[in-house]
C-alpha cells in the first residue's frame, strides 16, 4: 500500500498532559509526525491541535482511530481528501550580501512575505503560505545562505464545515 | 441536602463508597498515610499486600472474579512504580481497576522531592487514563470519571494521583450525579446494515467457525454466544483469555486458538469459510503468521473497540459494539432467517474436524516421572472442573489452558496480554477475596511463583485458603523449551535448581506445604491439599524437559505445528 500524507485536526481538552498523550501514542505505536501545532481555540477549555502524518491507509486509519480512543480527544478531523485550507508560517534569516539584496527583496514580493528583521549581513523574512510554497521560496533562497530557519508547522481548517464530515467522539 | 466541609482524604472515601467499593487492595506510605487513616475508619475491607505489584494483580483477580472494578491504594514514588506492571498486566486484559497513589504535596511537585515520581506520565501508555488531581475541588469528580471509564466501553485501568495536601485539604462536599464526558463515549449498539451483512455471509457459510476472546467474558455475554453457536450450529475457539466464554465440555468446542491451540482448532481455522470473531484483538499469538491467518475465511469481527478492527488482520464484516447486544440482536436476526440458514449442512465440516481431532489429540505419555499434564488433568477431576483458576506465566499457563476445561466465564485467571510471571498467586487472593467461598487455586511453575511468593503473608494474614500447584521443572520451562527447539540446547539462563524448599517456605510463613515426587503421589497430595482449609503450596516435582505442544513457531502460520 502506498504511503500518503494527512492533516488531521483535534479538538482536545486544554488540560496539562494532552499533548504527552497523543506524542506518546505516536512513540509508543511508532507512528510518524511530520508536524505538529497546537493552541487554544475561542473556547479557553479547547485546544486545537494540527497534525500531519504519513503512512498507507491501514495506519491512517488506525491513527485516527488510536487518536479517537483518547479520553481527552473530543473531536477528530481528517482533512485530507475534503476541501480544506492549509497554512505554514517560517521566519528565515537568509544572509543579504550587497549583490542579493535586490533579488531577495523581489522574491519577497513576488511570494508576498514581510521583512521583519534587518541587519547589515541578513534579512529576517517572514513567509506564510502551504508546504509547497514555503518549499519553493526556500529553494530560491537556499543559493543566498540561509542562516537560521524557525517554521511552525501546518494549521489547517475545513473550508465548510456543514459540507465535511466530522467525526464525533463514539460513532 | 446541607454542605459539609471534609477532607480531601474524606471526600475519597465518600465516593468509594458511592461507587460501591467495598474492598481496597494496597500497602501505605508517607504520602496516603491520610487516606489510609480515613480508609480505616470506614466499612470498606482493605487487604495489606506486601507488594504494590501484588495490591494491583489481586485487585485485578477481584475484578474478574467479582465481575466489577478493582481498587487499590498505594503510595507514591516506589509505591506507585511497584503497581506499574499490574497496571501494564490489566490495561492488556481490559479489566476494569482504578488504582489510586499518593503524591508529594502539589508545592513540591517536579522538585524531585523525596518518593516522588511522574507516576501519571510513567502510566499514559499502560492505563485506560489517569489523572493527577491538581485542586481538591477537582477530587469527587475525577474519582467518579475514574470509575466511570473504567468499567464503561472497552474497560481498562485508570489511575488517580493524589497529592498529599489534597488529601489533608477540606472543602465542601456534595455528592455528584451520574458522570458524563463530552470528548467520551463508548458506543455499544452495533451497526443494524453490518448486522444484516453478516447474517448474509452467515447464510453462505459452509464451514463457519466462532473465535471467542476475552471481550465475550466482559460484556458477560457468554449466554448470548452459547446460543448463537448452537443455532448456527457452529464449532468454537477461543484465545487465552476467551477460555471460559463457552463451555469447554460442549461438542461445539474446539479447544484454544493458536501458538499452543489443540491442532484441529488450529486446522480449522486454516480451512474455515467463515471466520466469526468475537471480542478478540487477533493477537499475534493466536493468528500466527498474519498472511497466512485463516486464509480461506471472510471475517465477521464483532468488537466495542473500533482500533481492534483492521488492526492486524483484514475483516470483511466490521460490527462495532458490545458483543452481548451485539450477539443477541444476530440471534435475534436468526430467528427471522430461520428457514433460509442451513445448519443441517455441516455434517462434511464437523467430520473433517473430528478426523483431524482423532489424528492429533491433546496428548502426553505418564510413565515414570510426574508430567505437568497429568498433574492439570488430576487437578480437573478432583475439583469437578469447579475451581476458580489463576495461573502463573509460561508453560504452567498453557499447560492449565489445554488441560483444565473452563465450563464458565471467570473461571480462568490469567495474565494474557502482557503475560506477566507472578500475576497468578496474588490474582488468587483477589479471587478468593471476592469468592470466599469458591476453591480458588493459582497453577504456578516454580519460576513464577517466586516472583510474588512475598503474598503468602497476605493469605495468612485474611485466611484466604488459595491453593498453589506449583509445576516444578526447576527451569524456567517456556524459555528452555524455545531454547530446546531453537537455540540448540543452550540453556541460558533458564536453570533455576537452586530453589527454596517449597514444602519449608510455606511452613515458614504457617501454610501448610505438601510434596510429590512420583506419579503415584500427585494424587494424594492434591486430595490433601485441597482439602486443607489453610492456604497450602503443592510442590509436584514433574519431568523437567517436557514441553508445551502443539507449538506454532513464532511467526509461522498457525496450521504448521511442531507436534512433539
Amino acid at each position: 500500500m502506498t504511503e500518503e500524507k494527512h492533516t488531521i485536526s483535534l479538538l482536545v481538552d486544554n488540560q496539562p498532559g494532552v499533548l504527552s498523550r497523543i506524542a506518546g501514542l505516536f512513540s509508543g505505536r511508532g507512528f510518524n509526525i511530520e508536524s505538529l501545532c497546537v493552541a487554544e481555540t475561542m473556547d479557553a477549555l479547547v485546544s486545537r491541535i494540527t497534525l500531519v502524518t504519513r503512512g498507507d491507509q491501514l495506519i491512517i486509519e488506525q491513527i485516527n482511530k488510536q487518536l479517537n480512543k483518547l479520553v481527552n480527544v473530543i473531536k477528530i478531523h481528517d482533512l485530507t481528501g475534503t476541501d480544506f485550507v492549509e497554512r505554514e508560517m517560517a521566519l528565515v534569516r537568509v544572509k543579504a550580501k550587497p549583490e542579493h539584496r535586490a533579488e531577495i527583496l523581489r522574491l519577497i514580493d513576488i511570494f508576498r512575505c514581510k521583512v521583519v528583521d534587518v541587519g547589515p549581513t541578513h534579512y529576517t523574512i517572514e513567509v506564510t503560505g502551504t508546504w509547497g510554497k514555503l518549499a519553493a521560496l526556500l529553494d530560491l533562497l537556499k543559493p543566498m545562505g540561509i542562516n537560521e530557519i524557525a517554521r511552525t508547522g501546518s494549521i489547517a481548517l475545513a473550508r465548510d464545515k456543514k459540507k465535511n464530515k466530522q467525526h464525533s467522539k463514539g460513532g | 441536602m446541607l454542605d459539609l466541609k471534609l477532607t480531601g482524604a474524606k471526600i475519597l472515601m465518600e465516593v468509594l463508597k458511592e461507587e460501591g467499593v467495598d474492598t481496597v487492595f494496597g500497602i501505605t506510605g508517607g504520602a496516603v498515610i491520610d487516606l489510609y487513616d480515613e480508609l480505616a475508619r470506614t466499612d470498606i475491607q482493605h487487604i495489606m499486600v506486601r507488594h504494590e505489584q501484588g495490591a494491583v494483580h489481586a485487585a485485578d483477580g477481584y475484578a474478574r472474579a467479582k465481575k466489577d472494578v478493582g481498587v487499590c491504594l498505594v503510595t507514591s514514588g516506589p509505591g506507585a512504580t511497584n503497581a506499574v506492571t499490574g497496571l501494564a498486566s490489566a490495561y492488556m486484559d481490559s479489566i476494569p481497576l482504578v488504582v489510586f497513589t499518593g503524591q508529594v504535596p502539589t508545592s513540591l511537585i517536579g522538585n524531585d522531592a523525596f518518593q516522588e515520581v511522574d507516576i501519571v506520565g510513567i502510566t499514559r501508555p499502560c492505563t485506560k487514563h489517569n489523572y493527577l488531581v491538581r485542586s481538591i475541588e477537582d477530587l469527587a469528580r475525577t474519582v467518579k470519571e475514574a470509575f466511570y471509564i473504567a468499567r464503561s466501553g472497552r474497560p481498562g485501568p485508570v489511575l488517580v494521583d493524589i497529592p498529599k495536601d489534597i488529601s489533608q485539604g477540606a472543602t465542601d462536599y456534595k455528592p455528584l450525579q451520574a458522570i458524563s464526558l463530552k470528548s467520551y463515549n463508548p458506543n455499544y449498539e452495533p451497526n443494524a446494515k453490518q448486522l444484516r451483512r453478516a447474517i448474509d455471509l452467515i447464510k453462505e457459510a459452509q464451514k463457519p467457525a466462532i473465535l471467542a476472546g476475552g471481550g465475550v467474558i466482559l460484556s458477560g455475554a457468554s449466554k448470548e454466544l452459547t446460543e448463537f453457536a448452537k443455532r448456527l450450529n457452529t464449532p468454537v475457539t477461543a484465545s487465552l483469555m476467551g477460555l471460559g466464554a463457552f463451555p469447554a465440555t460442549d461438542e461445539l468446542w474446539l479447544g484454544m486458538l493458536g501458538m499452543h491451540g489443540t491442532y484441529w482448532a488450529n486446522m480449522s481455522i486454516g480451512s474455515c469459510d467463515l471466520l466469526i470473531g468475537i471480542g478478540v484483538r487477533f493477537d499475534d499469538r493466536v493468528t500466527g503468521k498474519v498472511g497466512t491467518f485463516a486464509p480461506h475465511a471472510k471475517i465477521i469481527h464483532i468488537d466495542i473497540d473500533p482500533t481492534s478492527i483492521r488492526k492486524n488482520i483484514p475483516v470483511t464484516v466490521p460490527i462495532v459494539g458490545d458483543c452481548k447486544i451485539a450477539l443477541a440482536e444476530l440471534n435475534k436476526l436468526m430467528d427471522e432467517e430461520a428457514a433460509t440458514i442451513d445448519v443441517e449442512n455441516r455434517k462434511p465440516w464437523f467430520d473433517q474436524i473430528e478426523e483431524w481431532k482423532s489424528t492429533i489429540p491433546l496428548a502426553y505419555e505418564q510413565k515414570d516421572t510426574v508430567k505437568p499434564q497429568y498433574v492439570v488433568e488430576k487437578l480437573y477431576e478432583l475439583t469437578e472442573g469447579k475451581a476458580i483458576i489463576t495461573t502463573e506465566v509460561g508453560q504452567n499457563q498453557m499447560w492449565a489452558a489445554q488441560y483444565y476445561h473452563f465450563d464458565r466465564p471467570n473461571s480462568f485467571i490469567t495474565s494474557g496480554g502482557l503475560g506477566c510471571m507472578g500475576f497468578g498467586f496474588p490474582a488468587a487472593i483477589g479471587a478468593q477475596v471476592a469468592c470466599p467461598e469458591q476453591l480458588v487455586v493459582d497453577i504456578a511453575g516454580d519460576g513464577s511463583i517466586q516472583m510474588n511468593i512475598q503474598e503468602l503473608a497476605t493469605a495468612m494474614q485474611y485466611n484466604l485458603p488459595v491453593k498453589i500447584v506449583i509445576l516444578n521443572n526447576r527451569y524456567l520451562g517456556m524459555v528452555r523449551q524455545w531454547q530446546e527447539l531453537f537455540f540448540g540446547k543452550r540453556y541460558a539462563a533458564t536453570d533455576i535448581e537452586q530453589a527454596p524448599d517449597f514444602v519449608k517456605l510455606a511452613e515458614s510463613y504457617g501454610a501448610v506445604g505438601l510434596r510429590a515426587t512420583r506419579p503415584e503421589e500427585v494424587e494424594p497430595v492434591l486430595k490433601e491439599g485441597l482439602n486443607t482449609p489453610e492456604p497450602v503450596i503443592m510442590d509436584f516435582w514433574v519431568d523437567r524437559e517436557e514441553g508445551v505442544y502443539p507449538m506454532v513457531p513464532a511467526g509461522k502460520p498457525i496450521t504448521e505445528m511442531l507436534l512433539v
